[in-house]
Order: C-alpha cells, then structure tokens, then sequence
C-alpha cells in the first residue's frame, strides 16, 4: 500500500478537507447523536487502540462537559496486565464509572466452560449481554471498524440488536444520508461503531496527530515467546508453551490486544508511534490475519460470532 | 515510502466517498475487487483466504484462479449463492486520495441498498456488460443516482475482453449513456471500457484498447472533485443542534470551575457553508418564530476556531441566552429558509409494508423528529420512460411522489439545493423501522 501525502506538483490531491478531519468530525457527530438519543448509553472500553481513540473522540464530543455515561469492559481473566493497568489509570484520569463483565466469574459458577482450545474470546459474549441487560443499557459504542473484518464490512454504524443481543445482517435497516435511526422497542439495544469508516492506519495516524496514549505493549518491546499457529504467543500466567514449544526472547510489539490466549504479537522495532504508522502503512497483512487466532476458526468465525451477540 | 507520513501534521489527502452499483453478473464484486487488489489494499493473508477458496470452488479466471469477488462477499449467504445481498464498505488509498466504497448489490429486491450507498456518494460507478450494453437495470440505476444527486457518473463497460475490445461496441454504448443521462438530467457521466477480470483501464491503462484516449477508472476517481469541497463550503451556513453542553458541575477534569460556570454552547455539525464569530444567525424552532442572534464563539474541544466549515463537528456560542434545544436549526441569518408544515417530497420507499394515504408517520430531518401525516400520493415514478404514472399507494423499491403534513413545521429546503438539508427519514412511529428515504421537491428539478 502507498499513501504518501507530499503529492508531486502535478498529481496534487484535488482540493477538500482533510481525511483525519472527516472522520474526526463524522464519530463526534455520531457519539453525539447516540448521547442524544438515547436514554441509558455506555462505551466498551478496554484499553486497546480502538476502543482508546473511541474515548477519546467522546471527550472531544462533549468538552468542556465530561463523559457523563459509563465504560463497560468485559475482562475474560487472561488480560494483559499491562492493558488493564491502562485501563483503570485512564478511568481514573477522566472520571469516568467502569463496568466490569467477568468471564471468570461465569467460569468459576459453572455457567461457562472453558473451550478445548483455550481461547476466551468467544466466551465474552453472554457476560456482555448479561451487563447490557442488568443495566438496562440502551445503546452500547463499539470501536470495531469495517476495514477489520468481511462481516463488520457490511455492519450498519447504528447497528439493531434483538432481546438475545443477535444480529440479523440480512434484516439490517438502511443508513441513508448521514441520518440514524435509532428507534428500538423495549428489549432491543444499539450497537454503534462510530470509527466504522476508519482503517486501522487511519487510527494509527490519528494517534499520532492527537498524541494519544496506549498501553506500552502496542510498541517494541523484549518478550519470552513461543511459537503457536504460526503466530508469536506471550508467556504468561494464561498462556504457557506446551511440550515442544521452545521458548525464545524477541522484539515485539502487538498490533492488536485482545485476550492473551488469542492474541499473537508481531516482532517489530517500532518502538515510537511514527515508526508504528510507518510499519502498519507498509504492512503485508492485515492485523486480524497477524494476530488473531479466533478469526481462523473459519471464514466466516466474525459473523457468526456477531450474531450471536459479539462485539 | 514518503517520509510526509511522519510528519504527524501533514495532511492525508482527502475522502472520496463512491458506491458501485450494476445488474447481476455484470461483475462488480470483480471490480471492486480488481480496485483493490491493482491499488495494494488487499493484504497478503486475504489474498491467501481468497486463492483458498477460489480453489475449493474450482474457479478458473485469471491471476492464477483468484475470484477477486470473494473480496468484498462477506456474508456466509452471498459466498455460498455467489450473489451480493448487502451493502459492503471498503476502504482503499492511493497517493492522492483515501477511498470509502460501498458496495451495492444488483438485484431488482436490493435497490434500497443502492439507495443506501449512493446517498453519501461522491460518484457512483455504475458497471454495464458490453454484450448487453445499457439494459432496463442501468436505466433504473441512473434514475435512482440523479434523483439522489450524486455529483458524478462513471459507466464502467465491463467485460470488453469478451466483445474482443472492439471500439465500436464501447462507443455505441458510451452513446447510449449519454442519450439516458441527457434525458435524466445527469450532466456528468463518463463511460470507460475496462475488464475487471483481466485489468484493462482500472488502474493500469491497457493496451488492448489503443482506440481509447480518455482516463482509466482508477484515474477519474483520482480528480473527479468531492461533494464536500464543491458546495457545502459555498453554501448558506446550516447547524442542526444535536446537544446543549452545559457542563455545570459535570465538567472535564482539569478545567477551571470559575472560567466555565456560565458556559453554554450548541453542539452539532457543520452541514452546509461556514459559520464565524460575529456571524448574525437565525435559530429555528420547530412551531416558534424566528429568532436572531450572533455567534459569539466557535469552540472545537477546548480549541477557539476563527471559522468551521461542513463537514467539521463543533460547539457554537451564541450572543444571546435563547432558548436552544436539539431539533432545532442554526442558520445564516440572511438565508434562513422558513419552515413549513406542507412538504412535497420524492419518496424511495423501502419496506415491505405498502404507503398509504392517511398514514401516521415520524420524519426525520436534521435532528428533528415530528409526526406527519401522508396526505397524497402524487404518482410513482416509472423508472423505464421516468414518467410520473398515477398511483395510490407504493410499494417496496418503488420511487413516488407525496405530499406531507408535518405536526410542526421544519426548515426543509430544497433537495436539489443542498443533499443535506433536502433529505430527511420516514420512519414507523410503531417498530421504529425506516420505511423511506425522502427528498424534498422544488428548486430547479421539474
């Protein structure tokens, strides 16, 4: 991919406001607009680069006002440390109310198994729905994009969800204009994806623009790995090699956080964010393909996970 | 690589925002695909994903059997009918400019999803099979393209290969376009003659078609100019308030108490034209008189700007303490449209349920909600010879004309004036479902 901004003389870009703006001001619109017009809203918040960049696009969106709804994170127990650090210290600086969904909790009371292959991922679906449920949240921001996945390709930015949470993508309302249509019956929420339009360089430049902070492993950083499915796995509390699996000390950096016994690093050297906006914009692969092992349980793993109530 | 991408206050270029629309088998998921694949925005395990399952299926095309429609099908269904059912966004970037596509399906049942795609389009790429040339489809499509009044027209004459890039195949139907969007008052549509399956004029020009002269489809999506930079910033200043921030005692923290006790701002976006301090506004409330004050500030998160244009998100301060609430309109003073109970309007109606005359309905326009009441059916729009035939009631996909009694009045203005402030929802006061998009008549259409 080549995206170059300093365009010879005679290939100018034709004239207009700049991208980052536009999408700046499209996602404060829609935080807005979901504020608005709903009565209970709340934000998944849970450190990681979208969700970061989500958060604080809504403290732009209501300045010099503070973010009057609460953040929601559903923790499945094998977080990094660092990330939940992270978490609570930006909860803490912005004076906001967190909502915490435990996946161990579910586990430890029987009424979620732990999955032969050891991921967690899907297993946060029915804590997140559950938290929706108990606080009668009506409409839930999501920092999921389109340029992420096939199925979030084709999800509307004011997306209806059932009384089961499910998604029905082939019964979805058309977005005209730029005029939602929040409008939902008792037990039906919203799920709004105000960075929909958003590439994952986009946020990464935007980062940079802002000066946002991350949580530290989204830069260069010494790890103990090993090697699983083709992908750099952390050693940790949750997730231990197995026999034969060597252990080794790399330079790595993760493109996406997500639960460690799912989330692949990549080895990298970008240790600030404008060698990381340099490595994603020459990247080979896309972020879910490097890192994320519940997206190859199969083609369609994303959709079918949305149905059923998924982020 | 340029070293501009790490300068973190370069600009990235700008958006353009366009929507593919065609007949089934025209072979527009290829095309999307091939745009993709020829401008490096597809990723090496996509394409992996891709060759995988092009080869499952047995598919023999080219670039060593990639179905490159298999790009943007995302949902089980479509991969498994081989048919697009819903609107997909894509997104791709060349050296000038960031793209967001979507991705409309073909079908006769899937027009609102056209619809859909092309309302916040900048151009549409509407693809014709060269065998067939301009079909009853194509007709439909640009009927639906100029009565949401995209901006630009591109006619992709697909499949060239297969007429064996014979120039006066591509030219009879290049006139033909012409003849159709003359008679739609389509100013601007381009034809150009590509093969989405073997490449010929998407990004790289072809050779096979030395005849041709004009730009690849790659190029013309490069320079066509956005609607944005053309006439929102030309046009009278609109502000539709979304919230009041009135942060007393709920402020952020690290902000002085004292410096925003009295703080009082409009928050919205920027619709159409720019708006400074000192501007002298009009704010209109739905069922209250006009009134007039002065901008006093145009805040962006904590940053006093001189000026905001559309599309830009802001907080407005006004001079006066009027009464300001979500639903009502900030306007240039000079231009205020006056708001109007009587709205006659283009309807495209998208739900299964049948219009009817003496309907209760919820239009949305701006971030005003109000009750109306469909009192006519002026005709439905026969999108074949675009004659308006008489008719009572429409029906799923079709396009009509009506005319509205709103509980209150709105500041509508023409569509054909402004895309923005011309557009509104109709919605089912019932199970909230969107039954239309609405597009308000007047102006210069007929």
């Amino acid at each position: 991919m080549t995206l170059t901004h300093a365009p010879d003389p005679g290939t100018a870009s034709p004239a207009g406001p700049d991208v980052q703006d536009v999408l700046e001001a499209e996602a404060i619109h829609i935080i807005r607009e979901v504020v608005a017009e709903f009565e209970r809203p709340a934000m998944l918040f849970s450190g990681g680069k979208d969700s970061v960049v989500m958060l604080h696009l809504a403290a732009k969106a209501f300045w010099p006002g503070r973010i009057h709804f609460p953040v929601v994170h559903v923790d499945t127990g094998h977080n990094f440390p660092e990330v939940l650090e992270f978490r609570d210290r930006t909860v803490e600086r912005l004076g906001l109310r967190l909502v915490v969904g435990s996946v161990q909790e579910y586990i430890d009371r029987g009424e979620l198994r732990e999955r032969a292959d050891g991921t967690r991922n899907t297993l946060q679906t029915t804590p997140l729905l559950d938290t929706i449920r108990t606080n009668r949240f009506d409409a839930v921001f999501g920092g999921g994009r389109r340029d992420e996945d096939k199925a979030r390709a084709k999800e509307r930015i004011i997306s209806l969800r059932d009384a089961f949470g499910q998604w029905d993508p082939r019964n979805q309302r058309p977005e005209l204009w730029n005029l939602y249509n929040g409008r939902h019956t008792p037990g039906q929420h919203v799920r709004a994806f105000p960075i929909s339009n958003w590439t994952e360089l986009d946020v990464w430049r935007y980062i940079a623009r802002e000066g946002i902070e991350l949580p530290s492993i989204y830069y260069a950083h010494e790890r103990e790995v090993f090697r699983r499915d083709g992908m750099w796995r952390a050693v940790g509390e949750h997730s231990r090699p197995a026999e034969g699996e060597e252990v080794t000390t790399r330079t790595v950096r993760y493109r996406t956080v997500g639960d460690m016994s799912c989330t692949g690093a990549v080895l990298s050297e970008a240790a600030t964010v404008e060698d990381v906006v340099l490595e994603v914009a020459a990247s080979t692969l896309t972020e879910r393909g490097a890192t994320r092992a519940d997206d190859r349980i199969s083609e369609a793993a994303m959709e079918d996970r949305k149905k059923d109530g998924y982020f | 690589m340029s070293t501009a991408l790490l300068d973190r206050h370069a600009p990235a270029g700008t958006l353009f925002r366009l929507a593919t629309a065609g007949s089934v088998d025209d072979g527009k998921s290829t095309l999307v695909g091939r745009l993709l694949h020829d401008s490096k925005a597809v990723l090496a395990d996509q394409l992996e994903a891709v060759a995988r399952t092009s080869a499952e299926r047995g598919f023999g095309g080219a670039e060593g059997g990639l179905d490159l429609a298999l790009l943007t099908d995302g949902l089980r269904a479509e991969r498994e009918q081989g048919i697009t059912i819903d609107v997909a966004y894509r997104y791709f970037a060349t050296d000038r400019r960031t793209f967001v596509l979507a991705d409309c399906p073909g079908h006769v049942q899937y027009t609102r999803n056209t619809v859909t795609g092309a309302s916040t389009a900048d151009a549409v790429v509407l693809l014709v099979d060269a065998r067939k040339g301009v079909v009853e489809q194509t007709r439909r499509h640009l009927s639906v393209v100029a009565l949401l009044r995209v901006p630009h027209v591109i006619v992709a004459v697909n499949k060239i290969d297969l007429v064996d890039y014979a120039e006066e195949v591509f030219t009879a139907i290049a006139e033909d376009v012409r003849r159709v969007a003359r008679e739609l008052g389509l100013s601007d549509a381009v034809s150009v003659p590509v093969s989405a399956l073997q490449g010929d004029n998407v990004v790289t020009r072809s050779e096979r078609t030395d005849w041709y002269t004009g730009p690849t489809l790659m190029e013309l999506l490069e320079s066509l100019p956005g609607a944005d930079a053309e006439d929102d910033a030309a046009a009278s200043f609109r502000f539709p308030v979304q919230l009041v921030v009135r942060p007393q005692g709920a402020l952020a923290p690290g902000l002085d108490p004292e410096v925003f006790r009295d703080y009082r701002g409009y928050a919205g976006q920027v619709v159409a034209g720019t708006v400074r301090p000192g501007d002298a506004v009009a704010v209109l409330t739905p069922g209250q008189p006009v009134r007039t004050t002065t901008v006093v500030g145009v805040d962006a998160a904590g940053e006093s700007l001189e000026e905001a244009s559309s599309p830009q998100s802001v907080v407005l301060r006004l001079a006066d303490e009027v009464d300001v609430a979500r639903g009502d309109t900030i306007a240039a003073a000079d231009t205020a449209p006056r708001p109007t109970a009587e709205v006659a309007a283009a309807l495209c109606w998208l739900s299964a349920a049948p219009l009817r005359v003496g309907q209760q309905v919820l239009v949305k326009h701006g971030t005003a909600v109000v009750r109306a009441l469909v009192q006519e059916v002026a005709g439905r729009l026969d999108l074949d010879t675009l004659r308006l035939d008489p008719a009572e009631t429409l029906g799923l996909n079709d396009i009509g004309q009506v005319r509205l009694h709103l509980a209150a009045p709105l500041p509508v203005e023409p569509y054909a004036v402004h895309r923005r402030t011309g557009a509104f929802l109709v919605i089912d006061p019932q199970d909230g479902a969107t039954l239309a998009a609405g597009m308000v008549r007047g102006g210069d259409e007929a």
